[in-house]
């Protein structure tokens, strides 16, 4: 293993395993406000200050950093397989069908799904628990995610059909199912993780973006998303540096997930 | 024969996501609710009457037939959260939005491309992670931060599509040329000495070209959606902003008239970027 | 006596001159693209700040002495029924584009605003009974305006009322105010011209306004306007952030004011609506009056305006800001912070607190949610500090943003909610601007509206005093009526009152005779005597 690849995955199973560990590292719980200590400065309490709120900083980093590493992956992962099941169907079997599938897949991306997002809040009772609210945010994401993708995996679907080894897995006698299964899937990993390596900060930023409607994280449990909101005031950008700590963490974690997938898986 | 079947199905998918767009609008929480009724200097039966101003749009068929009908007229309806006729609006601002757009996709192209190029063809590792590190912290970034950044630095902020299309072009074309670069007659074409410039031209480039024409069309689609939150976060009067303005407003008659915009784009867009592929993969040897 | 040199005098002239220079492009932002350019259906602040830039009023309140002045009208009287105004106006006037300007204008201007079909929130405020609203021009400077009954702070009123030209082509676009609209582009500027017709001159006869034109850019992202502000593209920011304004301070003291508490209050109440689809024990605590008291009781409101509004607000005591002079009843305090005596005021309605959890006499835990609208940082922050105020008397608050159409659907059509955050932005001193959240009739009652006979004999005395001093024209005998009301409010905390914010701006060094106050518009109200340096002027 390449040793960029090495330190990549000890930094996700650090972080993973900081997280996870959030209840014995936090200093403090992450929703309790400090009111005497409002935006301060990190200090041997408090390693990264105090929010505007006087909240710690690095236990709503620790609990924030559970939320969106456990949920948005998992919803880039839901919108790649879509994407890779759909778009590569629809390769596959080209002519008609890859025709109307394609079609299909530019009037989804052409609708304004913020209001099916909305409508769901809508339909949740207003005491859902902060979590279960996040998780379905995350999962419609998921669901409403592929369809961009989708389109890139069909054009290289639609490549591979024409390709040797496939052509020579059809004179072997492979055909329908299994072809689309041992030989065509297997050969859309690249774009599939190349997608889903894009998917993850993505995700994240939408939930930070939703908030502006009501639709991420609801107080007080903190993510990726509510962290880096902090950051789009022009007061953020000044004399704290220590603000950009969840911006960091969250850099090189997607830098690290490219890192840990991308190996160089080439088509035979 | 294959020009009137696009003509077809683009009227048939822009017509269909016009409807399903209105029907989205409709069915959301918030529709026909206007945040005026809350002014407190309105009697009870001005406030009733400002009920009764949606209840014609309440049944999503009845009114999509309506403003099918009023459309074959020219007349696209009046927006409910500006007060003005759609067309004007759109004809106001349209111009501003393909400004933007065509700027941010001409740049994240350019930038997208010549880096994928670049890493490609360097073959060193540093290269790649630089590359991949800048693409990560663009990813990353929040666009309402960018936004503020480009306005600290006097940086047009039409140019932030750029910053949005660019990762995502750089990513999947590193991938295309780099799984092209590993193809057997590449292999062949270095082993016999051809110079660097002549493989990705002649070698390269033209087996990704079908995929990359995928790519132009999912961008363009990218990009517009991308010009909502940024029309709305640098108040560029562009559709975008129009988009934002109108879905928070519930504003059903113009929401309609984007969806059918977008629509239409994203179609034209893509099967322009499938024909071109098409025509690429055809003429491959 | 020594005569003064002729240099002296001149430079004292030129001093002058770049003190009081004409001429010159003001800058500042609007939040939102104007809806409508016809003052008598302006609702929307963009539209409101083109009305006052843009329209002539026949009496004008002094944004900072808070009295009535003369404007197009030099003198009115209104008579002793309290139904009737006369109005003598000024002569030889003229709109932007020459027309004439007299008393058949006020006609025509009031019969728009009273059209039904319209329904102008102006015109809804001058609707005092059954019957219709005459206006007679009563010769060609003077006008009647007869009400089918009485209005209190009738004159007032008129404040709001821009005249409108009968007879121009230009309809509504014809103007008798300092400015004129010349340009607009939509989504992104609007540019105002002076009106050169404008009637009004300064003590030495110079004719107002100093300025030559005013650019609204519609801007409405807060920092990005801010940031205009910093690198001198806008002269001013008429309603600035708490956060930013201790960000300037810091940086440049002089161009932030605080103008102290303003009209603008911030409170939460609870859904008693009798519609809701609460479970029957929710409605149960929400109307119990020692429940609304005990979680008054439970909120650090000096938290609340210290941290979420770094400083710029105060604890709220009830409806009425410390701002409105005559109305405010200054024998209420805020509630004070007893978490104590919070318990014991539930302890007396069977409520428990064992093990950190509040429980009702049937075994419920308490928990309920707080509704709010998103995107609105203040009111979030207030509503994450209510949620740990309230675990500390075992209350479990779940806090819900919604954007505002989704808020508003709880609110007035599925009552689908249990708390509510929201603040009143009031530009009105009157009581009667607020007669439609005291009746209990009335739509905007928020917590309880629409109804057909009061649910409480509190809300019933509540409607009974704000009918009252609606039609008494003496106003200490209002004064009585309203403090009553503003007692059985503190009393009953139907609204849960938090906070008032002050008035905060900022203004550029090269903007001249400028004097922030808390009424809107809070900086530029006077904007006909507002200068700008020779420096200012040439570079805009």
């Amino acid at each position: 293993m390449k040793p960029a690849r090495l330190i990549a995955i000890a930094i996700l199973v650090l972080i993973s395993a900081g997280c996870l560990l959030a209840n014995l590292l936090a200093p403090a719980p992450y929703a309790h406000q400090f009111r005497d200590l409002t935006d301060a400065a990190p200090s041997h309490q408090h390693l990264l200050g105090t929010d505007d709120l006087g909240r710690d900083r690095f236990s709503r980093l620790l609990y924030g950093t559970r939320v969106s590493l456990l949920l948005a992956p998992a919803a880039a992962l839901l919108a790649s397989l879509l994407a890779g099941l759909i778009g590569g169907t629809a390769g596959f079997l080209g002519g008609r069908v890859e025709r109307a599938v394609m079609a299909g897949t530019d009037l989804f991306l052409s609708l304004p799904w913020l209001f099916l997002l909305i409508t769901v809040r809508a339909l949740l009772p207003l005491n859902v628990s902060p979590v279960v609210s996040v998780m379905v945010t995350f999962a419609l994401l998921g669901c409403l995610g592929w369809a961009g993708a989708a389109r890139v995996i069909c054009a290289g679907a639609r490549s591979f059909s024409q390709s040797d080894f496939v052509l020579l897995a059809r004179a072997s006698g492979s055909s329908g199912f299994r072809l689309l299964w041992r030989h065509f899937l297997p050969n859309l990993k690249p774009v599939l993780f190349a997608q889903f390596w894009i998917s993850v900060p993505v995700f994240i930023l939408a939930e930070a973006n939703l908030g502006i409607l009501g639709l991420g994280v609801a107080e007080p449990l903190p993510s990726w998303g509510s962290m880096l909101r902090e950051l789009e005031s022009l007061s953020s950008l000044s004399a704290q540096p220590w603000q950009f700590a969840p911006l960091i963490v969250f850099v090189v974690v997607v830098t690290s997930f490219h890192l840990v997938l991308t190996r160089q898986e080439l088509p035979a | 024969m294959r020009l009137a079947k696009l003509v077809g199905k683009v009227l048939v998918v822009v017509l269909l996501g016009g409807f399903l767009g209105a029907t989205l609008v409709r069915f959301a929480p918030g529709f026909g609710i206007d945040e005026e009724e809350l002014d407190i200097r309105l009697s009870d039966q001005s406030i009733r009457a400002l009920r009764q101003m949606d209840a014609p749009k309440s049944n999503v068929v009845v009114f999509y037939l309506s403003y099918l009908r009023k459309m074959i007229g020219g007349d696209l309806g009046t927006s409910r959260t500006l007060e003005r006729p759609v067309s004007r609006l759109l004809a106001e601002r349209f111009p501003e939005t393909l400004k933007s757009v065509g700027s941010g996709l001409a740049l994240g192209w350019i930038l997208g491309l010549s880096l994928a190029v670049a890493v490609v063809q360097s073959r060193a590792w540093y290269l790649n992670w630089l590359a991949s590190f800048v693409v990560g912290v663009l990813l990353c970034l929040p666009a309402a931060v960018l936004a503020l950044l480009f306005v600290v630095e006097r940086v047009p902020a039409r140019l932030l599509l750029s910053l949005v299309v660019f990762p995502k072009v750089f990513r999947y074309a590193q991938n295309l040329l780099e799984r092209c670069a590993a193809l057997p007659h590449v292999i062949t074409a270095r082993a016999k000495g051809l110079g660097n410039v002549r493989v990705m031209l002649w070698h390269i480039l033209p087996p990704a070209l079908p995929q990359l024409a995928a790519l132009v069309g999912v961008s363009v689609s990218l990009a517009f959606a991308a010009s909502i939150p940024m029309e709305a976060l640098c108040d560029l009067p562009g559709i975008g902003q129009l988009a934002w303005k109108a879905a928070l407003g519930r504003d059903v008659e113009l929401l309609v008239n984007l969806t059918m915009i977008v629509a239409l784009v994203t179609l034209l867009a893509n099967s322009a970027g499938d024909l071109a592929g098409g025509v690429f993969q055809a003429g491959a040897p | 006596m020594k005569k003064p040199s002729l240099l002296f005098t001149f430079l004292i002239l030129a001093a002058c001159g770049t003190l009081a220079q004409s001429g010159g492009q003001l800058r500042f932002c609007l939040h939102s693209e104007p809806k409508t350019f016809n003052p008598v259906l302006m609702q929307d602040d963009a539209s409101e700040t083109i009305r006052y830039l843009t329209g002539g009023v026949l009496v004008r309140l002094n944004r900072q002495t808070q009295q009535l002045e003369p404007e197009l009208a030099t003198a009115w009287k209104i008579g002793d029924d309290g139904k009737t105004i006369t109005f003598t106006l000024r002569e030889h006037i003229r709109f932007s584009d020459g027309t004439p300007f007299s008393a058949a204008d006020v006609v025509y201007t009031i019969e728009q605003l009273m059209d039904p079909a319209l329904h102008s929130p102006t015109g809804d405020a001058f609707r005092s009974g059954e019957g219709k609203v005459q206006a007679e021009a009563l010769s060609g400077n003077r006008v009647a305006i007869i009400f089918p009954a009485p209005i209190s702070g009738l004159d007032k009123q008129f404040d709001q009322v821009a005249i409108m030209s009968a007879r121009s082509p230009l309809k509504e676009m014809a103007v008798l105010g300092p400015f004129v609209v010349s340009e607009n582009k939509a989504g992104a500027y609007l540019i105002l011209k002076r009106n050169p017709n404008y009637w009004k001159h300064d003590a030495n006869g110079r004719p107002l306004p100093y300025i030559d034109s005013v650019r609204l850019d519609i801007q409405q992202n807060r920092d990005i306007e801010m940031l205009r502000l910093t690198h001198g593209e806008v002269d001013f920011i008429n309603s600035l952030d708490a956060e930013y304004f201790d960000k300037l301070a810091s940086q440049n003291p002089a161009m932030v004011h605080d103008a102290g508490e303003s009209l603008d209050s911030e409170f939460m109440w609870f859904n008693q609506s009798a519609n809701s689809p609460l479970p029957a024990y929710k409605k149960a605590w929400f109307a119990s009056t020692n429940f609304r008291r005990a979680v008054s009781g439970a909120i650090n409101r000096s938290d609340l305006a210290r941290i979420a509004f770094h400083g710029h607000a105060r604890p709220a005591a009830g409806p009425v800001s410390p701002a409105n002079k005559f109305w405010f009843d200054a024998k209420l305090q805020p509630h004070p912070f007893d978490q104590k005596a919070a318990l014991e005021l539930l302890a007396q309605e069977g409520f428990r607190f064992e093990g950190d959890v509040l429980h009702d006499r049937d075994g419920h835990a308490v928990e309920f949610s707080i509704i709010t609208n998103s995107g609105n940082k203040y009111r979030e922050r207030m509503a994450t500090m209510i949620q740990q105020d309230l675990s500390g008397i075992g209350i479990r608050l779940n806090v819900v943003t919604l954007d505002f159409p989704s808020l508003l659907e709880r609110m007035t059509r599925t009552f689908d909610y249990e708390a509510c955050l929201l603040g009143l932005v009031n530009t009105d001193l009157d009581p009667n601007s607020v007669m439609n959240v005291w009746l209990s009739s009335s739509e905007n009652h928020q917590w309880n509206p629409n109804q057909k006979t009061p649910a409480t004999e509190w809300e019933a005395e509540i409607d009974r005093l704000m009918r009252a001093q609606a039609s008494s024209l003496d106003p200490r005998q209002r004064k009585e009526y309203f403090d009553k009301v503003q007692e059985i409010a503190w009393q009953q905390e139907p609204f849960i009152y938090l906070v008032n914010k002050n008035a905060l701006s900022a203004i550029s060094p090269g903007v001249h005779n400028v004097h922030p106050v808390v009424l809107r518009p809070q900086v530029y109200w006077n904007i006909d005597e507002m200068s700008l340096t020779s420096e200012v002027a040439r570079s805009h």
